[in-house]
């Protein structure tokens, strides 16, 4: 019997939740079994990183890497099974754009330990003590890793062959790519993003677009979204307009505007910037021509007074990939 | 000075780490668990608007998101001084009972369990999930994947997603149940009833019925008289979704009862400068240290200690089961309750009958007439300002803490996730397995490996909230060091 192609799944920053994705294909879980030998995976079997430093380099058929790079390790893991795979997938949001974890990149580090260590309310610690590189205590001396001070993608550091958007992916989406890969059709264009659409979360919503403008956004706790229509013509903040599709429009589906997970459709680089401009489109200001410009801009502030946080809301997936990239370089 | 550098620390950033050391006799002297990432949600959901939690806060944990989103939801509730509907207060309980019963199956057949169904000297190899379907049977197997393949589908019916849920919001939920979904839902809590009497059917036969195991279960190795801590209802029965925060005292005896909003007057947490992780521990008592015992204000939160705050199941047939728990450890009432178990490997146990529980709940709510009421959603008038909501996560009582300012965008958020509660009893739990199986030099290496594992996994750790692991497969180096700081050997465990 033929050799079957190896393939690994690895985190590294991130919250388990791309490998509960891999695990709810359920019942098609033991037909990825029969199609690969899943050498490495740290959530399911107990081969070592020894192991995989082994083998021969580009040994790996497919690795789907999830998980921000945010200390040493995650560096080294990356450089390592970039050496030893074909094809290196970013895979999900932390490792294609950072994901919510990188809205830390808006922040210190030293504000992190101050207010987790120093003034959390139920935090107890007069001395001021905080995690330290290294502690002498009576027996010894411990040791801690230190944290970068940035949040990167994937692609921050290694070169990538395709990403697999998503927080996390759709399973039937994994398993969309998966079963092109076992069934050796030929792949896109490397660089491309597989398992999504390529035009907007608005092109699969169910909801009705009645190309209405509006006056004023509002918050998700201050609406009750009526009948079928758009949400963002209802106006709620709903990212749909300005995210991939791929997902099937699940959100909206529960009455919830979409908050982007999927990362920019198609073309677009700059989440955020696809927002604001759709946002543009959409704003009604109240008849501006003859007005002063001071007067729009007024009526402008006036609509998006509902967003006080607009990092927040138009990137909270893709601050550490996005033109902003949040903060320090 | 002769110190042999621990260069392979450099090399584990992201593990957990465990330093055991040794007195000049060759005695354990000490032993520190140490986690070593921080992700900074605390810092770094500052300046968002409130009403966003629920989905940020998701992305602490990929495997129990369902309990952050319930847990910043209710938060939010008291944010925006809103009381929901009672209809959306029960799909929220539905919804964290599917949940349950997914992720306590999860953890016993691929995580926990096999520490029990494989025996812990198997090799580690065959300690997973293959190796327990191999040993209970194939259609077991396929039992397992239908049981989290039907719930998740309950989850991403009732919450928009089955991974990263979005329905929670301040005064309620985004969608009402129709008659159709609480029709299969009812179904599949029948499922999940059938699967959970069945789950402690394995559980009776395989390690009730092995005396082997049964003398592992009771002996002292991982023997710790704490406090415990749980969430109850009004008859002072188990509740996992609402209710007060009850501790008791290593007797039994009730320490505390509190709404989550005064958890302030009853926990802090302590710092040490060698872990990014805090040690939460009852106020009143103060930190002492790593010490069990009733002046020490280390206490855990688990399913054990769950069962241990309560009074009784609500449900008939998981109070059958209750009984039958303590009764096997040799409890008899007192004062009209049961004194705790103190054996932490009963938590496995313990695990099955909150699964059995969740079950029947979870039907007593598909089968409430409320359920399909389209009365789910309340708006807020004002925002108070400050929020703070508390759920049972599987792995220990989850809080939530917010301070936002009149425009509802965040100025102070303090979490208190399911798993950190256990820290100093973990890590506890560690020395004394290290104390038990380390005499002089002579180490078992693979037994002591297990062994600290299986001190971990039952806690079910979700590290995940504090570093990026799964739990029970956490990475996992064990440094033995000799009175001199020299490192005698370094056991690994990729994960």
């Amino acid at each position: 019997m033929a050799e079957k192609p190896k393939l690994s799944i690895y985190w590294a920053s991130s919250c388990g939740g791309c490998e509960i994705a891999v695990v709810n294909l359920h019942e098609k879980i033991l037909e990825v079994d029969r199609s690969f030998d899943l050498v490495f995976c740290p959530c399911l079997l107990d081969t070592k990183k020894s192991d995989v430093e082994a083998l021969p380099e580009g040994s790996l058929a497919l690795t789907l890497f999830n998980g921000a790079i945010r200390t040493a390790e995650n560096e080294e893991m990356a450089h390592l099974l970039r050496r030893k795979s074909r094809l290196l997938v970013a895979f999900g949001s932390c490792a294609a754009e950072g994901c919510i974890p990188a809205l830390s990149n808006l922040h210190s580090k030293e504000d992190h330990f101050r207010r987790v260590y120093r003034e959390g309310p139920s935090t107890v610690n007069p001395a001021g003590v905080v995690p330290a590189p290294l502690t002498r205590v009576p027996e010894g001396e411990l040791r801690l890793p230190a944290l970068f001070k940035r949040v990167k993608r994937l692609e921050d550091a290694v070169e990538v062959d395709y990403t697999i958007p998503g927080c996390p992916p759709e399973s039937h989406q994994i398993w969309n790519v998966v079963s092109a890969v076992i069934s050796g059709a030929p792949l896109p264009p490397q660089g491309s993003v597989l398992g999504a659409g390529h035009s907007t979360v608005c092109e699969e919503c169910r909801r009705q677009k009645d190309n209405k403008k509006i006056t004023r956004l509002r918050r998700s706790y201050e609406l009750i979204p009526e009948g079928n229509s758009c949400l963002l013509e209802q106006g709620l903040l709903c990212m749909g307009v300005a995210t991939r599709d791929g997902c099937g429009a699940l959100c909206p589906q529960v009455n919830m505007p979409c908050t982007g997970c999927y990362g920019p459709p198609e073309g677009a680089r700059d989440q955020g910037a696809q927002m604001a401009a759709a946002l543009a489109s959409v704003l009604d200001l109240g008849g501006y021509r003859g007005l002063s410009e001071e007067e729009t801009a007024r009526r402008a502030d006036a609509v998006l007074e509902a967003i006080p946080d607009y990092a927040g809301a138009f990137y909270k997936y893709s601050l550490a990939g996005s033109v902003l990239r949040g903060g320090r370089p | 000075m002769k110190r042999i550098s621990i260069n392979p620390v450099t090399r584990l950033e992201g593990h957990g780490i465990v330093e055991i050391f040794l007195d000049e006799d060759g005695k354990v002297a000490n032993a520190y668990f140490q986690v070593p990432e921080l992700r900074g949600f605390e810092q770094f959901c500052v300046g968002r608007q409130a009403e966003e939690m629920p989905v940020i806060t998701n992305r602490i944990c990929g495997v129990c998101p369902e309990a952050h989103h319930l847990a910043s939801t209710k938060a939010l509730d008291e944010l925006f001084a809103v009381d929901p509907p009672p209809a959306a207060k029960k799909v929220r309980e539905l919804f964290n009972m599917a949940f349950y019963v997914t992720d306590h199956t999860t953890h016993f057949y691929a995580l926990g369990g096999p520490d029990f169904i494989l025996g812990p000297e198997a090799p580690p190899a065959e300690r997973n999930i293959l190796g327990v379907v191999r040993r209970v049977g194939l259609e077991a197997g396929q039992q397992v994947i239908a049981c989290r393949a039907r719930n998740h589908e309950v989850i991403r019916m009732l919450g928009g997603r089955s991974i990263h849920p979005v329905a929670g919001l301040p005064g309620g939920w985004s969608k009402p149940v129709s008659e159709e979904e609480r029709r299969q839902i009812e179904a599949e809590a029948r499922k999940n009833i059938d699967f959970a009497l069945f789950t402690l059917k394995v559980f009776d036969t395989v390690v009730l019925g092995n005396p082997a195991y049964l003398e592992l279960v009771t002996s002292d190795l991982y023997h710790h008289a704490t406090y415990y801590m749980g969430t109850v209802d009004g008859d002072n029965c188990l509740n996992l979704y609402d209710g007060l925060i009850r501790v008791v005292d290593p007797e039994g005896r009730e320490f505390a009862r509190y709404p989550a909003s005064q958890y302030r007057e009853y926990i802090a947490e302590h710092v040490e400068p060698w872990t990014y992780l805090k040690f939460p521990y009852l106020k009143k008592l103060g930190w002492q240290g790593f010490r069990d015992g009733a002046s020490s204000g280390v206490y855990c939160a688990t399913p054990l200690s769950r069962l241990n705050v309560s009074d009784g199941l609500s449900t008939p047939r998981a109070q059958e089961e209750f009984e039958r728990f303590y009764f096997t450890f040799g409890r008899r009432k007192v004062d009209g309750r049961y004194p705790p178990v103190h054996h932490r490997l009963a938590t496995h146990w313990a695990r099955l009958i909150e699964l059995l529980y969740a079950a029947e709940r979870m039907l007593e709510l598909a089968t409430d007439p409320e359920i399909t009421s389209p009365d789910v959603r309340r708006i807020p008038e004002r925002i108070q300002g400050v929020g703070i909501g508390s759920v049972e996560a599987p792995r220990g009582t989850l809080t939530h803490h917010y301070e936002s300012d009149q425009r509802g965008v965040l100025q102070a958020v303090n979490l208190i996730v399911g798993t950190t509660n256990n820290y100093a009893a973990m890590s506890m739990s560690i020395r004394r397995a290290a104390e038990k199986l380390i005499n002089g030099t002579q180490v078992v290496e693979e037994g002591l490996l297990n062994r600290i594992e299986m001190a971990l996994r039952l806690y079910d750790p979700c590290l995940s909230c504090a570093t990026h692991s799964l739990p029970g497969t956490m990475p996992l180096v064990v440094n033995l060091r000799d009175s001199q700081g020299r490192l005698l050997r370094s056991l690994r465990r990729e994960g």
